[in-house]
């Protein structure tokens, strides 16, 4: 608890120097949040005293980090963020306040938490209300509040699959096909509906965690295997049939053309780098002009001298790409450094878990949260094709950071279950 | 189940493990090869954050400074250019709308500090960390600030050019283009098309061609210097070899007349003069006779001797620079049969199709007075650190022997007696013995010329050589119309 304290205050002052940096106006926001985060520490004192005593700290680092980067990208956004993340606070106690005796009476609504998810993944479909941001369909709009419910579709079907697989972990291992049945008609309903609103990052992510799952709790490797053979041909397929799909696989294999190319945005032939892969490449130029210091913070270079912005989805899916050239390699090395321990924490949690249900669930928020990470981060690094999804806690986006609260609040519920005498 | 958890945790921290791989490639190993990006807008909005480097004349007047503006909190240093037009083409211009030209874009590496060594790494990194201004190298040129400012104003709004440059070390101290145009109207939205249309009194080429280095124009009688070289230097002729001059050449069976060149003075038949005399008189019979002697090969490898045939050295952009040399439908031409593919009578005086720049001829007038060495031109004299130190230092060096040291004292004397008493008598100086040589080229409209004067002074201690050329004279000639130039520009660079 003692290093969580200590973390809290040091990552505070970090974050009070840097604000003033920016403006020293700002600095009721470091107090503001301060005093959030040490709300948030004693809600968790009271509710779960023997949770891993490091989750909540390095949420709570990547949380100001992100903060901190939106405010400088964009003050009026880091308002809203803020009120996001006082909601997610509130969220986080929620959760542990009302599961704090046993969260696993979860287990008995597993159909209904499979059901809801698929629900909440429909909802952008929904005429009136859905609306399509970036060529996909994945948001929801009621009266000013924009709302991803993917983010917290995600945990409804890790709560799902981490139940269901529970149950039936024994008979699925031996092969019985009719078992196979609820959880393939969840989550191959899951995946339709996430092709059909071309949120492909969002599909890799949950296909990711489903094979993880999968296998911790089978451990047969013949079947991630055949999953990923299943994989690979509806790759293709999709490949082949959606033109929004091959175009991010040419830019991410071809971001640079030495020729002209047809630019499906302006209808002219223009180099790739000038159209489709536009965004790609300048980010990459961000990165690589943080070199191994970076730019400081506030210094970086992200408009052009009359003020227009040079990379567009700045403060969401490519605030890594903003981080990386005023943090440098230092600083983006740091952060990432922050996630694996998040992860592996995550990870302690699980293997100390007494119960199935536990075990699987941990692992599957954790191994979501640390993939989320990689195809977002991946992408804009060219490690992978670039799916548009939210860096966890430090993207701007409401859904994506009151859903990374409750992966939390989970984890530390189930850390606290396993760690109670 | 502990150990698949085992291992999804390994899973999980190889895909993170990739990412920190990642990021360390792309911002250190492929960093610099991004940053050379054509495309990169990053690195060319970070350029304009640097403080760029001050541009100076070798006497210490600034011609590129800059102006400071806060923009969303950020500072930015945008061009400005004291001395509105003063040497634009060469000097060029750097834009926030991202383009460059001439010695701010070859020199964009210093003027942005982009080019650190031991030294000035640690200083700019602890700027850059601490928040401060970055700054940019100074560079000082060799362009000598009054001489440049008279040619431009002796050029007024007459198509030409002016080059003047040091004969021993190469050192450049004008380069003069008409029409120029104000750096400052490019940096405005919408002056580069206003720019684009000024074309000054010639009226067919933009005001942004670099007419010293990027212009080509027929050298007319200036090219006998090199006919000369090759017949003296390859032993074919002397200064005292005679010749008979009815007034004109045979050359394939057809008269090539004297008249023709307007540049000449005296009778229009001479009788039986020397080599030295048609030198003095500009006597395209003489030199008809020399071509055809020694052929069109022998005139030609000279020519490259002198340094034609590629694109001369200086910091400016390669392709703002231009060789000299046979061009054949507007491409630079070496033929690979000279004897048949070259008239070498006419080539001998200036014409079939031989094109040179102002840059060029004051090179071959550099060589004369350099003892038959040509020197390296060059235009930046040193870079300078913010605080004064010194990065790095022209070294004065040369392109190689052309001629021999005794032709090249035969050809200043030729070349004295051009200014004494032949067609160059307005370029003498009292005092300061000048050695020249006119050029009037055909423009293929009948009484417009291209005017031209080459020259060097003193003849004994050569310290300045100058080429002047002025497109489109009506009636005007070497001699009268451009040696008055020249004589200005050595009276200023000598202080006569």
């Amino acid at each position: 608890m003692l290093v969580g304290v200590l973390t809290a205050v040091g990552f505070a002052s970090v974050y009070i120097s840097r604000k003033a940096n920016v403006s020293a106006a700002s600095l009721t926001y470091a107090l503001f949040f301060f005093a959030l985060y040490l709300a948030a520490h004693v809600v968790a004192r009271l509710t779960v005293p023997n949770a891993d005593p490091y989750l909540l700290p390095l949420a709570g680092l990547l949380t100001a980090v992100g903060l901190t980067e939106i405010y400088r990208l964009g003050p009026s956004n880091a308002f809203k963020q803020g009120l996001w993340v006082v909601l997610g606070v509130l969220v986080f106690a929620a959760a542990l306040l009302l599961l704090r005796h046993d969260y696993r009476v979860l287990e008995n609504y597993k159909y209904l938490f499979g059901l809801g998810a698929i629900g909440l993944l429909f909802m952008p479909l929904l005429p009136g209300i859905g609306q399509t941001v970036n060529g996909a369909r994945l948001w929801i709009h009621v009266g000013g509040l924009q709302f991803q419910p993917g983010e917290l579709g995600k945990i409804a079907l890790i709560v799902f699959l981490a139940a269901y697989l529970r149950e039936k972990r024994e008979v699925l291992a031996q092969g019985r096909v009719k078992d196979w049945g609820p959880l393939l008609v969840i989550w191959g309903g899951a995946m339709l509906v996430l092709f059909a609103t071309d949120d492909l990052g969002s599909a890799l992510l949950y296909y990711g965690i489903f094979l993880a799952i999968l296998y911790a709790a089978t451990a047969r490797v013949k079947f991630v295997a055949a999953f990923i053979g299943l994989f690979l041909v509806g790759s293709v397929a999709v490949y082949q049939g959606t033109p929004h799909v091959r175009e991010r696989v040419v830019n991410w294999l071809h971001p640079w053309t030495s020729h002209k190319v047809y630019c499906a945005l302006t209808g002219q032939m223009t180099l790739r780098q000038d159209c489709s892969s536009y965004q790609e490449v300048q980010s990459l130029y961000s990165i690589a002009h943080g070199g191994y210091g970076g730019t400081g913070l506030g210094a970086g270079v992200f408009t052009t001298p009359q003020g227009h912005p040079l990379i567009p989805y700045l403060s969401t899916d490519f605030i890594y790409s903003a981080l990386a050239q005023e943090l440098g390699l230092i600083g983006a090395a740091a952060l990432l450094l922050i996630y694996m321990v998040f992860v592996l924490r995550g990870f302690r949690v699980s293997l100390a878990a007494n119960d199935g249900f536990s075990k699987l669930l941990a692992a599957g928020l954790t191994f979501g949260f640390g993939l989320q990470t990689f195809v977002i981060v991946g992408g804009i690094l060219r490690v992978i094709p670039l799916t548009g999804i939210t860096l966890p806690f430090v993207s701007y986006g409401g859904s994506s950071v009151v859903a990374n609260f409750l992966v939390v609040a989970g984890l530390m519920l189930v850390s606290h279950r396993a760690n109670s005498p | 189940m502990n150990a698949q958890l085992n291992r999804l945790a390994l899973v999980a921290v190889i895909l993170l493990g990739a990412l920190v791989v990642a990021t360390t490639y792309w911002q250190s190993w492929a960093a610099g090869s991004l940053a050379a990006k054509q495309d990169n807008a990053v690195e060319l909005v970070s350029q304009f954050q640097v403080s760029r480097g001050l541009i100076i004349t070798s006497n210490g007047k600034v011609i590129a400074a800059n102006r400071r503006v806060r923009r969303n909190g950020q500072t930015f240093f945008f061009r400005k250019y004291p001395k509105n037009g003063f040497a634009a083409q060469t000097l060029g211009y750097s834009t926030s709308a991202l383009s460059q030209t001439g010695l701010e874009e070859s020199l964009n590496d210093y003027l942005t500090g982009s080019t650190t060594n031991l030294s000035n790494a640690i200083e700019r990194t602890l700027d850059r960390l601490g928040g401060g201004t970055v700054y940019g190298d100074n560079v000082r040129l060799t362009i000598n600030a009054g001489a440049q400012q008279l040619a431009q104003q002796l050029l007024g709004d007459r198509c030409g050019a002016v080059v003047a440059m040091n004969p021993r070390t190469g050192a450049v101290y004008t380069l003069a283009s008409s029409p120029t145009f104000d750096n400052n109207l490019i940096l405005k939205p919408g002056g580069y098309a206003k720019v684009l249309k000024s074309k000054g009194a010639c009226g067919d080429s933009s005001a942004l061609l670099n007419r010293t280095t990027d212009g080509l124009f027929t050298p007319g009688s200036t090219f006998k210097m090199i006919t000369a070289a090759a017949a003296l230097d390859s032993g074919a002729f002397t200064p005292s070899s005679t010749f008979n001059d009815p007034g004109y050449c045979t050359e394939y069976g057809k008269q090539v007349k004297n008249a023709l060149n307007p540049d000449q003075n005296g009778p229009e038949a001479y009788g039986h003069p020397t080599l030295a005399q048609g030198f003095q008189h500009s006597i395209n019979s003489v030199f008809c006779n020399v071509g055809k002697k020694i052929g069109a090969a022998t005139i030609l490898e000279y020519a490259k001797r002198f340094g034609f045939y590629a694109t001369p050295p200086l910091e400016t952009p390669a392709n703002q620079r231009l060789p000299s040399g046979l061009y054949n439908n507007g491409k630079l031409w070496y033929p690979k049969k000279p004897e048949f593919q070259v008239d070498p009578g006419r080539l001998a005086f200036g014409q079939e199709r031989m094109q040179v720049t102002p840059l060029q001829m004051a090179m071959v007038a550099s060589a004369i007075a350099n003892g038959g060495v040509v020197p390296r031109p060059y235009v930046v004299d040193e870079v300078l650190g913010h605080n004064g130190s010194v990065v790095s230092r022209t070294r004065a060096s040369n392109l190689g022997r052309a001629i021999k040291p005794e032709t090249a004292s035969e050809l200043t004397q030729m070349m004295i007696s051009v200014v004494q008493g032949g067609t160059g008598t307005k370029a003498q100086i009292p005092g300061v013995q000048v050695a020249g040589k006119t050029g009037t080229a055909e423009t293929g409209v009948n009484n417009v010329y291209t005017a031209w004067f080459v020259c060097f002074a003193p003849a004994d201690n050569p310290q300045v050589a100058v080429a002047v050329v002025l497109e489109k004279q009506v009636n005007g000639f070497g001699g009268s119309v451009s040696a008055p130039i020249a004589k200005a520009i050595l009276q200023k660079l000598l202080h006569r």
